[in-house]
């Protein structure tokens, strides 16, 4: 076994990793941000089966009651591959957000997602992420991103790490030694290189107990669910990470979306269910809130999918959310109703969804969320009751 | 001219420097791009692999063929990717017009077909070799073309199923559009998301798409009348009104406007010069896309003319597969069917596994979408190792051939002979640019 990488920096690096700033009690608070890549059909996910409009509106591509998609409430249902959320949805754990959208109204994936994570009204207007900007109003709160690099929603200059499982056999002490020489007066080489060093100091110890986990010949573990687990675990460690993202694609659902939208589903529903066992106690003072840069078209196209739209579902769980609802002020599925008589109306901005987390679980102050965090918000007031109080 | 400006032709606009080439091409590097684009060669690793209709007819007999035993030609199409995935990158390694193989992986990404669509995963090879590699030096609209009418494309973005919802097949089935191709060849190949189009546009493009299909049986494209929406069609302000040949009309206004030129020119000057390419560059680029009908050639001699590709520092960061062949460029590739899947398994671990995008946007030309902590420990796990296997008799002296040191790296290297040696040249600063 090869702990070589791991080791570098020795225990008393790992245990320096919570900055003295970032102070109790929201110390113990924990978020964790899904970033659902290709614009997941919210209408698929969350569906409004008590609707009236609901399925001449949706044809093919409408759930059935039937089928086995439980109901929520007297509007809404899960699709059948989220149901093992409803433990959680009983536990008053989990929440949904419906007709909710960034301030984005065009239909470009990548310049939805631009807007979704840098916070900014317009694509490419900022260069740096909303959760990067957060870090910073909390006094450096360690953050992480679950994959090889940083997503937009954590870039910027405030400090943010990257853990992935690695199989190769790690670098040893002598090497990371001359490394640190070799990199320095490397602005972008030197940074990258001590946190990552110093996240695998400590992922060495919060994942030992973690089969096929440990060392340095860990297994790659790209399935969705199996990384949740590894975060959540890292993320329990005291000394461990507080702020989180991680990714999951497959939702750019053109053509045969009926059975393609199962696996991605099923994927976010294990992985939640994944970091709340990692978590353990540290689940109850946690947000896990997944969102998409948007939804899709109402109708189903002439493919049996659906095409870039605009309105979506967001999904909330977690011991800290005031879960057991829908949130959302639902416009209806009647095609006058409809955003440009095609998507989803959005009645609510996601920056809603995010302020009221960072304000009310994270503490971040409304001046700092209207002005730094999200420019130019103080008119989107943050979702009232969304965090357990 | 110089070894230092041999080093920066050979990096800059080659695929790294091997051991050798700096010698000899010191007498004049820019005469040696110039005449790489002259006269491109096809790497011999490329030669004998199937073409897509080829690849297709076969993947229809194992499907047939799997109905009655499922084993049956379980792994045939996976092998296929690795052995076509492993001659892209040895390609790069060992091709004589490294030149060209940079082009045709700047092409290949901008016209991004993932195998992330498992159906479209075997042709991509293929859709490289008939789509992009002929084109890159030719006129951008043959290369638009080529790659909108090809099977990898008409399958990954979905146009292989739309169908006009007023044509008689439309009419039969119940069936109809599907925008992706059209939305992403507005947005990703052509204008740019800023390019001055709307909804309207991408509903009206996608039913001049329909009909463009594939042969189930044979394999290729074909045009199917009867899928074709009927009627007039309204895309950029002109109206488009007729069969099969109105798509080809729809990607030859495409690919001269303006917007292209310019998209195309800053996506150009992004790969070549720096991640902010100097804004003189990208006029003078666009302006001679514009003035030549989209002539690569032209407009590639001219990146390789202009003061400002040159001024540029190398600080450009490697990709993962930059990177990758870069090391290999110095140290050497394996062949056999081992050393292939050795070769694509490097590509998934560095996190740029080949023909695998995660969005028809293609991977990133950027630094910040590459550098991330655990993205440079992987890179180094990945280099020592490399060096580990190769570093025996590596000498410091030999560092000079392929990166111009700093102080650092000078200092570091100093007296660090064989594996180590090598793994501290692999990982400097410098190696990591370009």
């Amino acid at each position: 076994m090869d702990l070589s990488r791991r080791a570098f920096l020795g225990a008393s690096a790992a245990l320096g990793f919570v900055p003295a700033a970032w102070a109790a009690p929201l110390a113990e608070r924990r978020l964790v941000v899904i970033v659902l890549r290709g614009g997941m059909d919210g209408l698929h996910a969350v569906p409004p089966l008590g609707d009236p409009a609901y399925e001449a509106a949706r044809g093919g591509l409408a759930l059935k009651a039937e089928g086995g998609a439980p109901r929520l409430d007297s509007t809404f249902a899960l699709h059948p591959a989220l149901s093992p959320l409803l433990p959680l949805w009983q536990a008053r754990e989990l929440a949904l957000v419906h007709a909710v959208a960034s301030p984005y109204r065009e239909r470009s994936h990548f310049d939805g997602q631009d807007v979704l994570e840098s916070g900014a009204t317009r694509p490419h207007a900022l260069k740096d992420g909303w959760l990067n900007r957060a870090v910073a109003a909390l006094g450096n709160a360690p953050a992480l991103a679950v994959s090889q690099s940083l997503p937009l929603l954590l870039r910027g200059p405030a400090k943010a790490s990257s853990w992935a499982p690695s199989p190769l056999p790690g670098l040893p002490p002598a090497r990371l030694a001359a490394l640190r020489a070799l990199f320095a007066g490397d602005p972008l080489l030197s940074m990258a290189f001590e946190e990552g060093v110093q996240m695998d100091t400590l992922a060495t110890e919060a994942l030992a107990a973690e089969p096929g986990m440990a060392g340095g010949a860990r297994k790659v573990a790209n399935a969705f669910p199996a990384l949740a687990g590894a975060a959540g675990s890292l993320m329990a460690a005291p000394a461990g990470p507080r702020l989180a993202v991680m990714e999951l694609g497959g939702w750019d659902t053109h053509s045969g979306q009926l059975g393609r939208m199962n696996q991605p589903l099923g994927q976010l529903a294990e992985g939640i269910n994944a970091l709340a066992r990692a978590l353990g106690p540290a689940w109850k003072t946690t947000i896990v809130v997944a969102a998409s840069e948007f939804g899709r078209t109402v109708a189903e196209n002439g493919t049996g999918g659906s095409d870039h739209g605009t309105g979506g579902a967001m999904i909330l769980a977690g011991g800290a959310v005031a879960g057991g609802k829908v949130f959302t002020d639902w416009p209806g599925l009647d095609k006058a109703r409809l955003y440009q008589s095609r998507d989803l109306l959005p009645t609510l901005d996601s920056r809603a969804v995010f302020k009221a987390i960072l304000r009310d679980h994270l503490g971040v102050t409304p001046k700092v969320l209207d002005g730094a965090v999200f420019p130019d918000s103080a008119a989107v007031r943050p979702v009232e009751g969304l965090v357990r109080a | 001219m110089s070894k230092e400006a041999a080093l920066f032709a050979l990096t800059r606009f080659g695929m790294g420097a091997a051991p050798g080439e700096v010698a000899a091409i010191a007498a004049d590097p820019r005469a040696w791009v110039l005449e790489r684009l002259e006269h491109p060669s096809v790497p011999a690793e490329l030669s004998g692999l199937p073409d897509h209709a080829t690849t297709l007819r076969r993947m229809e007999e194992i499907k047939k063929a799997q109905k009655a035993n499922p084993e049956l030609g379980k792994d045939e199409m996976r092998r296929l990717f690795v052995t076509e995935a492993a001659a892209r990158i040895r390609a790069g390694v060992t091709s004589p017009s490294p030149v060209v193989e940079r082009l045709v992986r700047f092409w290949s990404n901008h016209f991004t077909v993932s195998a992330q669509r498992h159906n479209v995963a075997p042709i991509i090879g293929a859709f490289e070799r008939e789509a992009i590699r002929p084109q890159v030096l030719g006129h951008f609209h043959d290369m638009l073309r080529a790659v909108v009418r090809h099977p990898a494309m008409l399958g990954y973005l979905d146009n292989a199923q739309s169908i006009g919802p007023n044509s008689p097949a439309g009419q039969k089935q119940r069936k109809g559009l599907n925008e992706n191709l059209a939305r992403e060849i507005l947005e990703l190949h052509t204008l740019g998301v800023d390019g001055g189009y709307g909804q309207a546009d991408v509903e009206a493009f996608a039913g001049i798409l329909t009909g463009w299909t594939i042969d189930p049986a044979g394999g290729f494209f074909r045009y199917v009348p009867n899928r074709h929406e009927p009627g007039p069609k309204r895309l950029l302000g002109q109206v488009f009104d007729g069969g099969e040949m109105e798509a080809e009309r729809a990607l030859l206004i495409l690919s001269r406007e303006k917007s292209t030129a310019r998209f195309v020119a800053t996506k150009l000057a992004r790969h070549f010069a720096a991640d902010e390419p100097p804004p003189a560059l990208i006029d003078a680029l666009a302006r001679t896309f514009l003035d030549t009908d989209g002539d690569l050639l032209a407009v590639t001699r001219l990146l390789v003319m202009r003061g400002e590709t040159w001024s540029q520092p190398l600080a450009k960061l490697r990709s993962p597969d930059d990177l990758v062949i870069a090391a290999l460029r110095l140290t050497g590739a394996e062949s056999g069917e081992d050393a292939d899947r050795r070769l694509v398994q490097s590509l998934n671990l560095l996190g740029q596994p080949v023909w695998s995008a995660p969005s028809p946007a293609g991977w990133t030309d950027r630094a910040e979408g590459w550098m991330a902590p655990e993205a440079l420990m992987l890179r180094l796990e990945w280099l020592k190792a490399l060096a580990d296997r190769k570093g025996k008799g590596f000498t410091p002296a030999q560092a000079e051939q392929v990166i111009a040191a700093g102080p650092a790296t000078r200092q570091a290297l100093s007296g660090a002979g064989g594996p180590e040696g090598l793994f501290l040249l692999l990982a400097s600063r410098e190696f990591q640019r370009r």
